[in-house]
């Protein structure tokens, strides 16, 4: 999923008329105080750190400013921040607006029902989850036809706002559920959604787009995630690749192989440091750039649990030993195999051949793998 | 009886001439389905592996009497895939494809129910009913007829599983792969019933993993409905605290959807749970030899 900044946000609300302060998002205090100055941002301002975590006014991530110089200042100190693990590289200045009541509004995807819920609550502002289970309304959207007029002011009454505020909240949930679906969001989150001098102002955003529509959205494919270099290249190869801090490797096909794999090595004493989900593939060479990825990562010991369908035995074991020919001595590692499936018998030969023997059971092999990283069994 | 696939069923493959869909005619064949027509536009009069290719759904159906469907169609073109199958008047959709837009699927899962059609999937290896029909990916090798039912959100898992109930001289009525993707036409609250009513299932197995409520809400129902016993296996007791949902997401779980609210919700359903993978043969073993000193 790409998680948005504030800013992409906002502006993504913009598009679908949806009202948010005027602001300027920039990436230096020479930026900040020029804009200020020409009259870009309307003083007093308020200078906030772009990042993807909650509770930056707490944490100091939010600054105010009431003249060119303090936004320059303002934005000096807090670019470069490192904010609960994440750099500031980017800053959002916004006129500072006089915030009545505070609201929330989302819309969401609810597996469980299978269809996007409008969720709304009179109690904003704060994290959603703090409040109480009474103080929230859900309603399903049926995507045939979408947010009814009924819905809407249903919302409207839930927040308690009436007249032109209902107005607004209208056309801001029509532009809310466009933006969803247009965009293939996840989640449109806005808290708080605030009253000012009597209009409805969109203060922050969360918007959340979906990975597996990036095909019709090239625009989101430059926004960068906090991935590791290595967890970069297998992206970039269509490799499931995550990064833990155990010491042992794991490649095994399939998100839920791959998550009993971890939980059987856990359970048995071991530390899984990386695993690895080759998915489906036919393609030796694929297994091979898996394995020398895997290399790199370091590992102590290497479990390769694989069960075969759409990737055969005889595929992974080809591609394993291809690989195995090319990691250099001073990088070699243990290896346990177990390869069970679509080619078995012919997976288990190619291994043999290069001296690796496949353990058909899966106790017995995880211990082994255990016991060669060191670990207690 | 079987659950969704009996000797009936004439499967349309979407996507035939593509290489999965080429590989898994042939398997699908091997099993035992008959595989009457493929569709891909544009390839109309050629053949796949003894089957005949239409242009359209429509056609296949027309000339063929297929009445179900597996697609294996390009993520982008899946929707539109499904639509024409169920326009056509196929009942029964297995949606192999993976990395469908939950958007499409919600369109499509609306259509569709509002149609009497099922959706299988996306994102899943299938149905097989072992002696009757396979529409989808399982390896056949790990099947053998038996009254073990079968349903989980996991492809490679649910062979392992699949593959250890053979090995312990059982066998399976029907297994489906519902798929692990946010949104998928058939949960196991969709599923379950179908078993229930099945006479040729006496046990069934659950494969669950992290992620999402299907878990919790299949609890619900087998405490109030299911009244065959249950072993369930979740995946992912162990896995790092994922990046979050964002908040909404959180509140639409409150508190459920990890391994250890899964477990529970399970447990006191009356069904058993195992700790791991391969202990599910032997608990299903033992329910099975159980119910036969009775």
């Amino acid at each position: 999923m790409v998680k948005l900044a504030e800013w992409r946000g906002k502006a993504l609300f913009r598009k679908y008329g949806m009202p948010v302060p005027s602001g300027q998002v920039v990436r230096s205090a020479d930026e900040a105080e020029r804009l200020v100055a020409a009259g870009s941002v309307p003083l007093p301002c308020v200078v906030k750190a772009q990042v993807l975590a909650g509770g930056r006014g707490k944490g100091g991530a939010v600054r105010f400013a009431g003249s060119a110089a303090e936004a320059r200042d303002a934005t000096a100190a807090i670019l470069g921040l490192d904010f609960k693990g994440e750099k500031v590289r980017e800053v959002l200045l916004e006129g500072k607006v006089a915030i009545g009541r505070e609201l929330y509004v989302s819309i969401a995807l609810d597996r469980s029902l299978r269809a996007p819920v409008l969720i709304a609550s009179g109690q904003g502002g704060v994290e959603i989850e703090t409040v109480a289970d009474g103080a929230i309304d859900r309603q399903p959207i049926d995507p045939f036809p979408g947010i009814t007029g009924y819905e809407r002011r249903r919302a409207a009454r839930v927040l308690q706002l009436t007249g032109t505020l209902a107005g607004e909240l209208d056309a801001l949930l029509r532009g809310a559920w466009s933006l969803f679906q247009a965009e293939d969001a996840e989640l449109v989150e806005i808290n708080p959604l605030a009253v000012v001098d009597g209009h409805l102002l969109a203060l922050d955003s969360k918007v959340i787009i979906e990975d597996d529509a990036a095909f019709r959205h090239p625009e989101y494919a430059e926004i960068q995630d906090d991935r590791t270099p290595l967890e970069e290249i297998a992206r970039e190869k269509d490799i499931a690749f995550v990064q833990l801090d155990g010491n042992i490797g794991v490649i095994a096909n399939g998100a839920g192989l791959t998550m009993a794999t971890l939980d059987v090595l856990l359970e048995l004493g071991g530390r899984p440091g990386v695993f690895l989900d080759l998915g489906g593939t036919d393609d030796p060479r694929k297994v091979t750039e898996a394995f020398l990825l895997m290399a790199q990562a370091r590992p102590t010991a290497v479990f390769l649990n694989i069960f075969g369908g759409v990737t055969r035995c005889d595929t992974v074991a080809t591609g394993l030993v291809a690989a195995m020919q090319q990691v250099p001595e001073s990088n070699r590692f243990p290896l346990v195999a177990r390869i069970r499936g679509n080619n078995e018998r012919e997976g288990i030969e190619i291994l043999r051949a290069a001296g690796v023997t496949s353990i058909p059971d899966l106790r017995a092999s995880a211990e082994a793998v255990v016991a060669a990283a060191g670990g207690t069994p | 009886m079987s659950v969704l696939v009996t000797e009936t069923t004439r499967v349309v493959v979407q996507g035939i001439t593509g290489h999965q869909g080429t590989v898994h005619t042939a398997q699908m064949k091997a099993f035992g389905t008959q595989v009457v027509a493929g569709v891909t536009p544009g390839k109309a009069g050629t053949e796949v592996e003894g089957v005949p290719v239409f242009d359209a759904v429509r056609d296949a159906v027309e000339k063929t009497g297929a009445n179900a469907t597996c697609i294996f169609v390009p993520a982008p073109f899946a929707k539109d895939a499904l639509l024409e199958a169920v326009d056509a008047g196929i009942r029964l959709c297995v949606i192999v494809t993976e990395h469908i837009p939950f958007h499409d699927m919600l369109v499509m899962y609306r259509y569709a129910r509002a149609r009497g059609a099922v959706i299988v999937g996306p994102n899943c290896p299938g149905i097989a009913s072992p002696g009757r029909a396979k529409v989808g990916i399982i390896p056949n090798v790990v099947f053998r007829p038996g009254r073990v039912g079968v349903i989980s959100r996991s492809g490679t898992l649910t062979y392992e599983i699949v593959n250890g109930i053979k090995e312990h001289g059982l066998g399976q009525s029907t297994c489906i792969g519902l798929g692990g993707d946010p949104v998928v036409g058939t949960s196991f609250v969709d599923a379950l019933p179908l078993f229930e009513s099945d006479p040729d299932t006496d046990v069934m197995v659950m494969v669950g993993e992290i992620g999402g409520t299907a878990e919790e809400d299949a609890a619900d129902y087998i405490r109030h409905h299911f009244t065959k016993p249950v072993v369930a296996y979740i995946a992912g007791r162990s896995a790092p605290p994922g990046k979050r949902m964002g908040h909404a997401g959180a509140i639409i779980a409150r508190g459920r959807g990890t391994a250890a609210t899964k477990v529970a919700a399970l447990e006191s359903a009356g069904a058993r749970v195992a700790r791991f993978p391969y202990e599910v043969p032997n608990m299903v073993a033992e329910i099975v030899a159980s119910r036969a000193r009775r």
